[in-house]
């Protein structure tokens, strides 16, 4: 297990490492000068000397390279060059709305695609199967942002249980920070609840045809017995995987849900960051999406093993 | 203390039993073979309740003076794991993969009785111990990866005797294992019958493993008992003609015409091949298995020669370094002369062919039979004019006729598929042919008709065979030669019949010991002679 730990660790580390030469690389070195595309075409020569000695430009390729990495260990990601505030800030304000909209639609995803997606693969072949299947195929097939506005439609217009948009801040009490976040993380929730539902049926049916779940039964396990003690946790590392992505997606994917819901998260910044050119924004933002990714994707890898034994020793199924 | 009473059984329109009757007398060992589809497992299974959803079944299972058939799911719980146990074919994926042994053994205990989970734990100790895995060596907290086949199938034993049921079926239960551990297992389920006193349903498609088992004998037909009755006197008899064809089905030896020649096409001089394994330290080489160790034999045109051994012991990975398919890491292979890897000529390379084990996994489901068929001629460069032609002959000569070309490989059965992977095998005209455990899947009446096939074939073109097989009698039925592997060594090598009839070396000796067999005094009829009673 220590070894499997380790292991994970490394790569962890060499992909964070790697993620930040390209994002790097991409950015600063690839096309020209990024101060004159920051600029752009009619810039005068002095504003973009200016702007080139304030990023830094001048520097040799590595001391560049080191001193970005070296800030972002210590959580300076420089200054925006738009919003003339530091862009750790920046981040800061959208972290708290972004990330708690993920965890809670990844919930409601969860919540209603377990249950379901069991009772769908216990019943299959069956009309409650039947309807599981062509409601999800419903929810991976309407776009988002119209359910989006259907649900501020109903529940915000007629029914006014919920504002139509825009974001409190969690100054204005924990409940009216949720309450803004219910109707965005319902939008995010169905298609991946769907999806996931979908996957969590499949894997379970395929699991619950094995040996074991025979052997199961033949011990005088129930059938409902013998899903809940042998077939769900067999049926899991699927199901992980997608998690897994789909909270990855959610992090940084919400953005058209942003834009309906005036919501300020990671999405629209950096969808803003790079309308407006503003370099320095775009290169942490990715950088740090990318090391939630990497991070999830640890965790998920800590959840394999957790879940099958086989892997622990560094193995593979 | 179980008895079937005109027990048929319909799933969705198929008919699978028909009034199977059957008295499983406590204390005794009951066998019931058959041919595969022929109802045997369907039979334990309605004894259980486990049928498909789509099972229809009529007539009595009588358990205590009452109708398993009638009783409710809740009752059937309490009595499955408790008053019958079962054991199934395949231990490998017989348990569940993310729960210790300990755990699976503890929890027929604790689902059925009030005990405690230390109790159930104590309890769980003593069977595995029971079964041959002491928990010194076997610890609870292990996990069905970290044992081998046949200490899977103790763990599933285990499980099925935890409580002393009065009746443990056991389907096919050494079928997956080697014939030295198919030895041991029996032995074990022969004690549990003698000192426990319970009954074994003993299913199995093997003459031989009935033979050696059980007291009274059951012979089933596409979902029928044909004949039943005390295992010597029905062995010794064999009144129905379906007994009679299954047994000399499973003795069967191809009439064969001897055409080996002392030409060799195929030399393996000290042939080492090894696989890396999983690292266990970051810096340093990796560990490596050496799966076959300075194997050398030679292969003559026209001659039939067996590679036998267990699972795990290197003849599959020896099969593939002599198709090219693997690299070696010393030592050489010579097939026509030529060194054997990545510079061997293509055009020589249709001079031998291959038969794997599995009919059903060796094609391409979206092809039709021609394509699959015709495959091998992309070795050549362009397929021939008359590619059509001899595909027909290549069929023709394994027995499926032409209009097999256009239909698709799941039209057809597990013997056809078999004929149709010689057949693909044949099309290049080779000289060697590597049978892979080729006729291991066949039920015994189809392995004996493609036996004759392979000795026919043999004889007409000249054949060269590297036969490999784990199972003695089929290799001793179809080689001139043969060669015992074991741990990727080859420990004896010689005539076919002077091995088996005089094995020098211990682990023949252990193998051929192992191997079940019809008593041969029981034979008496095996010429036609009806014995004078």
């Amino acid at each position: 297990m220590a070894r499997y730990l380790l292991t994970r660790l490394l790569s962890l580390g060499l992909s964070l490492v790697a993620a930040s030469l390209v994002i790097f690389a991409v950015i600063e070195v690839i096309p020209g000068d990024p101060a004159s595309y920051m600029l752009g075409l009619n810039a005068t020569p002095e504003a973009v000397a200016a702007l080139r000695d304030e990023l830094g430009l001048d520097g040799s390729l590595l001391s560049r390279y080191l001193g970005w990495v070296a800030g972002m260990v210590q959580g300076d990601f420089g200054q925006s060059y738009t919003y003339r505030v530091p862009v750790a800030e920046l981040i800061g304000d959208r972290v708290v709305v972004s990330l708690p909209l993920a965890l809670l639609a990844l919930a409601l995803s969860t919540a209603i695609a377990f249950p379901v997606g069991i009772v769908a693969a216990a019943r299959r072949g069956r009309a409650a199967d039947y309807a599981v299947m062509g409601a999800t195929q419903l929810g991976i097939a309407v776009p988002n942002f119209w359910f989006a506005m259907l649900l501020v439609l109903v529940f915000a217009v007629r029914l006014h249980w919920f504002s139509a948009g825009g974001f409190p801040g969690w100054e204005a009490g924990v409940l009216a920070g949720l309450k803004a976040l219910t109707l965005p993380a319902v939008a995010l929730a169905l298609p991946q609840a769907s999806i996931l539902a979908r996957v969590m049926r499949s894997s379970l049916i395929e699991t619950l045809g094995q040996d074991y779940i025979r052997t199961a039964r033949a011990k005088g396990l129930s059938r409902r017995l013998a899903t809940r003690r042998h077939a769900l946790r067999n049926a899991m590392i699927p199901v992980l995987t997608i998690i897994g992505l789909q909270f990855s997606f959610l992090l940084a994917g919400a953005i058209i849900i942003e834009n309906v819901f005036f919501l300020p998260g990671l999405g629209r910044l950096i969808f803003q960051a790079i309308t407006q050119r503003d370099l320095v924004v775009v290169e942490s933002v990715v950088m740090l999406l990318v090391f939630a990714v990497i991070v999830v994707n640890f965790a998920v890898d800590l959840a394999y093993a957790a879940v099958d034994p086989r892997l622990r020793r560094g193995g593979r199924r | 203390m179980i008895r079937l009473e005109d027990l048929s059984l319909t799933i969705g329109k198929a008919e699978i039993l028909r009034r199977v009757s059957l008295d499983i007398a406590p204390g005794r060992v009951t066998g019931l073979v058959g041919e595969s589809g022929s109802g045997k497992s369907m039979t334990a299974l309605s004894i259980m309740r486990l049928l498909p959803r789509e099972s229809r079944v009529s007539g009595r299972i009588i358990l205590d003076d009452s109708n398993i058939l009638e009783k409710s799911e809740r009752q059937m719980c309490a009595l499955r794991g408790n008053r019958i146990g079962m054991i199934f074919q395949e231990p490998m994926t017989a348990l569940n993969p993310v729960k210790t042994i300990g755990d699976q053994v503890m929890e027929t205990l604790l689902i059925h009785t009030g005990h405690s989970p230390a109790e159930a734990r104590e309890i769980a100790r003593e069977k595995l111990a029971r079964v041959g895995l002491p928990e010194d060596r076997f610890p609870l907290t292990r996990y069905p990866h970290e044992l081998s086949g046949g200490q899977r199938q103790r763990v599933c034993i285990a499980m099925a005797i935890a409580l002393s049921p009065e009746l443990l079926i056991a389907d096919e239960p050494t079928t997956a294992l080697d014939v030295t551990t198919q030895a041991q297992i029996l032995d074990l389920l022969r004690e549990l019958v003698r000192e426990e006193g319970m009954s074994l349903l003993l299913i199995t498609h093997d003459l031989a493993v009935v033979a050696g088992m059980a007291d009274h004998v059951a012979v089933m037909q596409k979902g029928e008992i044909v004949e039943q009755g005390a295992t010597e006197p029905l062995f010794r008899a064999m009144r129905h003609p379906y007994t009679k064809a299954l047994f000399e089905a499973s003795s069967h030896a191809p009439a064969r015409r001897p055409t080996a020649t002392g030409e060799a096409i195929l030399t393996v001089s000290k042939a080492v091949r090894d696989y890396a394994l999983p690292r266990t330290r970051l810096i340093g080489p990796a560990p490596v298995f050496r799966a076959v160790r300075s194997v050398s034999f030679t292969l003559n045109k026209g001659e039939s020669l067996g590679l036998v051994g267990e699972s795990g012991c290197g003849k599959s990975t020896l099969a593939r370094a002599i198709l090219g398919l693997e690299p070696l890491q010393a030592g050489e292979i010579r097939a026509f002369g030529q060194p054997m890897g990545p510079g061997f000529p293509t055009r020589l390379k249709a001079g031998i062919q291959v038969v794997f084990q599995d009919p059903y996994g060796s094609f391409n489901p979206r092809w039709k039979v021609a394509r699959l068929v015709a495959e091998p001629f992309h070795l050549m460069g362009t397929r021939p004019d008359d590619w059509r032609a001899r595909v027909a002959r290549a069929l023709e000569d394994v027995g499926i006729g032409g209009d097999a070309m256009e239909r698709y490989i799941h039209e057809f059965s597990g013997g056809q598929r078999q004929r149709i992977a010689i057949a693909r095998a044949l099309i290049l005209k080779p000289e060697i042919i590597v049978l892979d455990e080729a006729v291991s899947a066949l039920d015994v009446s189809v392995r004996a008709q493609v036996l004759d096939l392979l000795a026919d074939l043999q004889a007409e073109y000249g054949l060269a065979y590297l036969f490999i097989s784990h199972d003695l009698s089929v290799v001793r039925a179809i080689t001139d030669r043969v060669l015992v592997m074991k741990a990727g060594e080859i420990v004896e090598e010689g005539a076919t019949e002077a091995v088996f009839s005089a094995p020098a070396h211990p682990y023949t000796q252990a193998l051929i010991e192992a191997a079940p067999a019809i008593p041969a005094e029981w034979k008496v009829h095996e010429h036609g002679q009806a014995p004078v009673v």
